[in-house]
């Protein structure tokens, strides 16, 4: 910790949340038209988009499985989505974010169904305040079910973390930046396994059962979300319809 | 689109437009719905998103300071940069900006830059040392057709939006904010030539059919600041000529709105 915050007043944290609390998630579904499957996520100050192409022939040639289609999955970050502007075009951070997030979504699709397809899967961050990875994941997995790729579940996603030596859920910007450690996760509720586990930081193995355990709660919260998105969307085509 | 589709959909549309018709019933002066939102994206200096019919872009403004070209001592530092993501059309690779990114970027560029919309003195902090450095990033999110007009006004509106911190005479950044030094607002038109009738706001079927592209920027006196013929095709002195009057006056429009916008901002 290189600056001396408060991370807790009167039980609460410096948003006022309590430690075992989401920020604000609101996820609407089908905000696209070219793409096949598409959402946008406001996840506390987080504004992110994802659309979903596919399944269509797999290109380059080679990458095609005879087996299975391929998930490709991108993440970039508008360059003033930050504070100081990021340079457009690939880094090598929404590179590893890419491949972490294919990681994630892959085990709750039934790619199988699929051979030598591609799915593609494009995460963009318009606004980033910490945790965009977990909204990331969030958003696409909706898209993905948007754009009716065969799933067998949904993957909801998000973080837990310690700072000042407590657990908390879903970090903060100062969190993040200040914190001990920082544990994105993503969960399979059906299956009741992570497909998304990362962590830098300093935590004990009591620390990481009790961070899992939190991770775990909130996933479940953003699962309920989840859902609600989609309802909320096909609820309504049916409305209009009649 | 697979070249025998676009034959058929151009003979459908070319006998729709030989009634004055187009294929979403619009008119041929008509432009879809627009929709303006400034100040989206609060980490941005400025921001706007631009909607115009299912065409979504995005347009951010950051500020930094750098060093000034040599030739231009006395002028703060411009630079429009346009990304076509995959995430936009199953079309769009991702990879470096190609042709077309590059295109849509310099057009929009050329657009705000020689209609004097922005005082580029202003922006000088020591004259051939310091200077800011103005980026517009654009950024397409669902491509629909003509996104010359979205990203043009989404880049104009991001920049009227954009505010900047003043700086102390070391150049350090002081608390206090202050908007860019804006002087006009340019509004690029875009037409396209199907069969000999002339379209406004192409939708993404237009363009995938279209002879040929023209966009046309004017400011606020009217005079034209920019101009694009796109795609291969011609147009006839007439013709261009037309497109001209027309961008005037729908330019006006365009500004009238973007005015009203930018009064209660500011």
């Amino acid at each position: 910790m290189d600056k001396d915050i408060k991370f807790f007043e009167n039980g609460k944290r410096i948003d006022g949340r309590d430690v075992d609390e989401l920020r604000n998630i609101n996820i609407e579904v089908g905000v696209f038209k070219r793409a096949d499957g598409s959402s946008y996520i406001e996840w506390g100050g987080n504004k992110i988009y994802c659309a979903v192409y596919g399944p269509r022939e797999a290109y380059p040639r080679f990458l095609q499985k005879s087996d299975r289609a391929i998930l490709k999955c991108r993440y970039n970050m508008a360059s003033f989505a930050v504070e100081d502007r990021k340079r457009p075009g690939p880094s090598r951070r929404g590179v590893e974010i890419g491949k972490v997030t294919q990681g994630a979504l892959e085990p709750a699709l039934l790619l199988e169904n699929f051979p030598k397809c591609m799915v593609e899967v494009n995460i963009e961050v318009v606004q980033a305040d910490a945790g965009t990875r977990c909204a990331g994941i969030a958003a696409a997995s909706v898209a993905l079910a948007n754009a009716g790729i065969p799933m067998k579940e949904l993957v909801p996603s998000c973080a837990a973390g310690k700072v000042d030596d407590r657990i908390v859920l879903d970090l903060s910007k100062e969190e993040d930046n200040y914190g001990q450690a920082d544990l994105p996760l993503a969960f399979l509720p059906r299956k009741n396994e992570f497909s998304l586990l990362q962590m830098d930081g300093d935590l004990s193995e009591e620390q990481l059962e009790e961070a899992l355990e939190l991770g775990k709660k909130g996933c479940l919260e953003v699962y309920e979300i989840q859902k609600e998105a989609l309802k909320k969307k096909y609820v309504r085509e049916d409305d209009s319809n009649e | 689109m697979s070249s025998v589709l676009s034959d058929i959909k151009k003979d459908y549309m070319v006998s729709l437009l030989k009634n004055g018709k187009r294929e979403d019933g619009r008119g041929l002066n008509d432009m879809r719905d627009l929709k303006i939102d400034i100040g989206i994206v609060n980490k941005a200096e400025g921001s706007c998103y631009v909607q115009i019919g299912d065409t979504k872009v995005i347009a951010g403004v950051k500020c930094e300071t750098g060093t000034p070209f040599p030739d231009t001592p006395n002028q703060g530092v411009f630079t429009t940069n346009a990304e076509l993501i995959p995430m936009a059309s199953p079309d769009f690779e991702a990879g470096p900006p190609r042709e077309d990114s590059i295109e849509l970027a310099r057009v929009v560029d050329r657009g705000i830059r020689e209609s004097g919309a922005i005082d580029f003195e202003k922006l000088v902090i020591k004259e051939g040392e310091l200077v800011r450095v103005l980026f517009v990033d654009i950024h397409i999110m669902d491509y629909n057709g003509n996104l010359f007009d979205a990203a043009g006004i989404a880049a104009i509106a991001a920049l009227y939006n954009a505010k900047i911190p003043v700086l102390d005479e070391e150049g350090n950044k002081t608390e206090e904010q202050i908007p860019l030094p804006m002087r006009k607002i340019p509004v690029p038109c875009t037409y396209v030539k199907i069969a000999d009738s002339l379209l406004y706001d192409p939708s993404f079927e237009e363009e995938s059919v279209m002879d040929s592209r023209i966009t046309v920027t004017t400011e606020d006196k009217g005079n034209i600041a920019a101009m694009q013929k796109g795609d291969v095709g011609s147009f006839k002195k007439e013709e261009i000529l037309e497109i001209v009057r027309r961008s005037k006056a729908r330019g006006d429009e365009i500004r009238s709105i973007l005015n009203e916008k930018f009064s209660d901002m500011r």
